[in-house]
């Protein structure tokens, strides 16, 4: 402990309700040490509750606390198990938020397991009555605790090795419609796109086994269409098979029947939770099998500024849960998307160490302890056009999808995709030449059009489409100009 | 057929001022280049013949152009070759760039056979075409 404990045992175990303050889930002397787990929340007390009572409040209710004195707490090493808050401040700019960080000792978690992590963090505290809103912000996992978790199935590098790309973005499209196509027209799509140019096409979230197309005809179609396509460019080729299903043990046929075929890579949802993410997880692993992760249903909860969860924490849960991909934004696309909260994504995803970086919405120093990394798929809304703003944005350890920029394109869907790889061929090959991309990208775009007639026919397409509108989700920190 | 393997297949073959100017990039981020080539194109052949070793110690494109004018000396025209950029930074130690420089005079490209199966499975196998000649008599 750092500290001796001020409160009076016998006042503090009388039976009887207590503020939580008072009880020692404040601590505003507390030093967190290496191994702690912390949390940063985001509270809005109810009119008429003190912010520092809130705070406290949730690191009792979010670990040993319950709404009155309980006697057992002394048959424990209580002061350990506590979570403390140690700092409340004020949410800049937003009256009637605050910020507050709190500890949770090593102790309090079961190793390499998500559910059991967000059972105390994002438990009952989310319903507590005493605060209007609540939304987890960010979270300092300790290399201790990173440890116990496998991490990325495969990883940036290893799946560049086995595709055999390197230097560039990857190109992907999710085939459409959703839904309604048949197994064999499904196919066609996959065949078109992948000999077209793009690395890979991919189930979309809701493609599971519906009427109109049942899995097994998909992945045999699909299969087909992969190897028939790597055969016609002499290029490693894939297709996100999602195996997404009502159970584990539907979810374990599908994927051993795509790892059967030779699919180098297979999908799942966010909403099939956290443990059968980890689950898939180990199998990807034992497998050789690249796990991509949709995170469908994410919004309902990270969108919203005062409640829920930032998608920052997401990221750092499926890192450590072991996803090769997640979908994660675009910055220019139809999707919700900062520039500066997706940077921290990204950078999230794919640094060993992520400092802390208050524009971008990274509150701690995280160090990533040699878990792979996960690619980044910017997808939903993006078109051949945006290239060099993708780039800029974006990186190149990144999934660029075209789906409807792919198969919207007027001269088909070969055309579409040969469209999207000149286009980031030729926007790599001037970054590489040192010339300045951002601002001379249309005009780069509009040579290479010049010898390829459908990269001209998507920007006429589609060279005024944009998506500007304002973000909810945003930095809370700005940066200021400071006299040094 | 042309096959798309590298990370600049699908614009025009690069000129040399072109390639200097990528090995000037690798090197300028301190990328170790290497030179490798292959009269088998199969997508799955990793270990491309190696042009001697990674240059980790050449000071500037001009060095690697002379390799590369070596190479092409010797299997220009019958092979392709390819530029690799190795980073040796911990946590990446891998290759950051990898593109074709020359091809053979053509590509015959490759045939995909199917073994049928029960259960309306199909195994696949990619060969190519020039892969069932002898090594070295591929292209002529």
């Amino acid at each position: 402990m750092n500290m001796e404990p001020t409160i009076d045992p016998k006042k503090r175990y009388a039976a009887g309700v207590m503020e939580y303050a008072k009880m020692g889930y404040w601590d505003p002397d507390y030093v967190p040490k290496d191994t702690d787990v912390i949390a940063l929340f985001r509270i809005t007390p109810q009119d008429g509750v003190d912010e520092i009572e809130a705070a406290a409040a949730v690191a009792g209710e979010s670990s040993t606390a319950t709404w009155t004195v309980v006697w057992t707490d002394r048959l424990t090493a209580c002061d350990l198990y506590r979570a403390k808050a140690y700092r409340v401040d004020p949410v800049p700019g937003t009256p009637g938020q605050f910020f507050s960080w709190i500890a949770y000792d090593l102790d309090l978690f079961e190793g390499g397991s998500i559910a059991n992590l967000t059972a105390s963090i994002i438990g009952n505290v989310f319903g507590f009555k005493a605060l209007k809103a609540l939304r987890l912000e960010d979270m300092r996992i300790p290399v201790a605790y990173l440890k116990t978790f496998q991490g990325p199935a495969t990883g940036i590098v290893v799946e560049r090795e086995r595709l055999d790309k390197f230097g560039r973005p990857l190109l992907g499209a999710t085939t459409k419609p959703k839904l309604g196509l048949s197994g064999r027209n499904y196919g066609r799509v996959v065949y078109e796109a992948l000999k077209g140019g793009l690395d890979f096409v991919k189930d979309d979230e809701n493609i599971n086994s519906q009427p109109f197309m049942h899995w097994r005809d998909r992945f045999l179609y699909v299969m087909e269409a992969v190897n028939k396509a790597q055969a016609a460019t002499g290029e490693v080729k894939g297709h996100y098979l999602n195996v997404t299903a009502g159970t584990m043990e539907d979810m374990y046929e599908r994927a051993e029947f795509a790892k059967e075929l030779g699919s180098c890579i297979i999908m799942i949802d966010l909403v099939i939770g956290y443990t059968a993410i980890q689950s898939m997880a180990k199998w990807a692993r034992r497998n050789d099998m690249i796990l991509h992760l949709h995170r469908a249903g994410n919004s309902t909860y990270s969108r919203q500024k005062n409640h829920g969860m930032n998608f920052r924490v997401i990221c750092k849960w499926m890192r450590m849960a072991g996803v090769d991909h997640i979908h994660a934004g675009t910055v220019v696309g139809k999707l919700e998307g900062d520039p500066l909260m997706i940077a921290g994504f990204y950078d999230t995803l794919r640094e060993g160490h992520t400092p802390q970086n208050l524009e971008h919405g990274l509150f701690f120093d995280q160090d990533w302890a040699s878990l792979n990394k996960v690619m980044p798929v910017a997808s939903g809304g993006i078109h051949a056009g945006q290239m060099h703003q993708l780039i800029h944005y974006l990186g190149e350890d990144v999934v660029l999808q075209f789906g409807g920029g792919t198969i919207g394109h007027p001269q088909g869907i070969q055309a579409g995709a040969t469209a999207n790889r000149v286009a980031l061929e030729a926007m790599i090959q001037a970054r590489n030449e040192g010339r300045d991309y951002l601002a001379e990208g249309p005009d780069i775009l509009a040579a290479a059009a010049r010898w390829c007639g459908p990269l001209r026919a998507a920007i006429d397409t589609w060279k005024d489409v944009s998506f500007n509108y304002a973000s909810t989700d945003t930095a809370d920190f700005v940066p200021t100009p400071t006299a040094v | 057929m042309r096959i798309t393997q590298g990370t600049f297949s699908f614009l025009p073959d690069l000129t040399d001022d072109q390639i200097i100017a990528q090995v000037q990039y690798c090197l300028d981020h301190g990328w170790a280049v290497n030179i490798e080539y292959t009269d088998d194109p199969h997508p799955r052949n990793t270990y491309w013949e190696m042009w001697g070793i990674p240059m980790f110690d050449v000071p500037d494109a001009a060095g690697v152009m002379l390799a590369l004018a070596d190479c092409r000396k010797a299997h220009g025209g019958t092979n392709y070759i390819r530029m690799s950029a190795f980073d040796n930074t911990y946590g990446w130690e891998s290759l950051r760039l990898s593109f074709i420089t020359d091809r053979p005079a053509s590509e015959p490209g490759f045939a995909l056979d199917r073994q049928e199966r029960g259960g309306r499975q199909i195994g696949y196998t990619t060969r190519a075409y020039s892969a069932m000649k002898p090594e070295g008599e591929r292209y002529s």
